[in-house]
């Protein structure tokens, strides 16, 4: 079952043998920084995650850490 | 004499096997079962022994370690042992979270043996000297020699040598110790380097767990058919847990029906996850679950359709043998729901 992980600690998800990767902006808000206008953290989230679900179609060979915008 | 304890389950004990797996913490004068194999060996002699079925200690566990450390208060001892377990993942972990117990409320050393890929060992291997063990009961002369060889070291004030020396799986202590011959550690270093530039052998001073790759899977064809599913160790449950799953060394996980909403609602939904400061999570569950964009993606043909739940546990201090264990149950209401991808947020 294909699988993308959307982690702050991208070393560890890369030591534990995560295969595909997308970054997230921190431990406790992944995806939305409260400090952050409400329509800035949407953007964000809906950026990152759009990013994780093409991840899921990618044919990749090895560990990839996917680029976020 | 010295006195020891030892640990046994209903089925060591001669009580009964699966039907007997609630069997009631019950505390028996003199040696049981492998107790005969073990008392043989130890430098003390084993005044008593503790049995309790797996699935009781399993399933109720606050309560059989509270009844057994009660019925050991009134007790003299002077080192408590849990096993043999072998492979038994149950009593493994029967036998470390009692023998843990133990050691932190009377301050004995305790000593358990168990096979490597018993889920007790990956729980307790830092709490307690666990032996490396046999897969089956047939190794019990072998298992309990090896218990009783730590554990006399332990009763006589001896000091115990190395993992690897005394055969117990390491547990993560590192201590300094004075070369006879002082080699500074820049020098063994650039020995080690040499060796391994020449294709020579060479022994590591601290190895690095191998790592468990899983193979990469086929990538999915056409996303805007395709059906996802979110998953988070984020701890991200209804506000009253109702799946009670643990905020730290979880074995427990849920799912939770997200079909009848938009987003994630603040009071609706927490974080339970006792790694990092839940403030932000509380006020906004969805930056954990992202289901608001995922539910707008939806709408808007980015991918087919999403899976009616979300599934959460808590990643922080969970075994690997645990998370591999949720994985597996998780995946099956995957793929009975034949979703075809998943996204899993950490934190």
């Amino acid at each position: 079952m294909p699988i993308v992980q959307m982690a702050n600690l991208v070393p560890v998800a890369m030591t534990v043998g995560s295969n595909k990767i997308v970054p997230t902006i921190s431990i406790p808000y992944p995806l939305g920084d409260p400090a952050t206008p409400k329509d800035e953290q949407h953007k964000l989230r809906y950026n990152r995650v759009k990013a994780a679900l093409e991840a899921l179609t990618a044919d990749v060979k090895e560990q990839t850490v996917f680029p976020v915008k | 004499m010295k006195k020891a304890i030892h640990y046994i389950n209903q089925f060591f004990a001669g009580v009964g096997g699966e039907d007997k797996a609630h069997f009631e913490p019950e505390l028996r004068e003199g040696k049981v079962g492998p107790g005969l194999a073990l008392d043989s060996v130890l430098d003390a002699e084993i005044t008593h022994t503790v049995i309790c079925g797996d699935n009781f200690m399993g399933e109720k566990t606050d309560e059989a370690v509270s009844r057994i450390i009660d019925m050991l208060k009134s007790l003299e001892f002077d080192i408590f042992l849990a096993g043999p377990a072998f492979q038994a993942g149950r009593y493994g972990v029967a036998c470390g979270t009692i023998a843990k117990a133990v050691q932190e409320e009377f301050g004995v050393p305790v000593v358990s043996s168990m096979h490597i890929e018993n889920p007790g060992v990956e729980m307790f291997k830092k709490d307690l000297y666990i032996l490396k063990g046999g897969a089956s009961a047939a190794q019990t002369k072998k298992d309990t020699a090896a218990m009783a060889n730590v554990a006399n070291k332990l009763l006589q004030g001896e000091a115990v040598g190395t993992a690897e020396a005394e055969g117990y799986f390491p547990r993560g202590i590192r201590e300094q110790v004075f070369l006879e011959e002082p080699v500074s550690a820049a020098r063994r270093g650039v020995d080690m380097l040499i060796k391994k530039l020449a294709g020579e052998p060479f022994e590591t001073e601290l190895p690095i767990p191998a790592k468990d790759m899983v193979d990469i899977a086929p990538p999915i064809k056409d996303l805007s058919k395709a059906r996802i599913a979110i998953v988070n160790t984020g701890g991200i449950v209804p506000v009253d847990n109702p799946d009670r799953i643990q905020s730290a060394s979880a074995t427990r996980w849920g799912r939770y029906d997200i079909s009848e909403m938009d987003r994630l609602q603040s009071g609706e939904y927490k974080t339970i996850h006792a790694g990092f400061d839940p403030a932000a999570a509380d006020a906004d569950p969805n930056v954990i679950v992202p289901l608001d964009v995922m539910k707008e993606m939806e709408k808007e043909g980015v991918y087919g359709s999403l899976h009616p739940y979300f599934y959460s546990t808590v990643g922080t201090g969970t075994t690997q043998a645990e998370a591999e264990r949720m994985g597996k149950e998780m995946l099956e209401k995957l793929q009975e729901d034949e979703v075809d991808g998943v996204i899993l947020v950490s934190t």
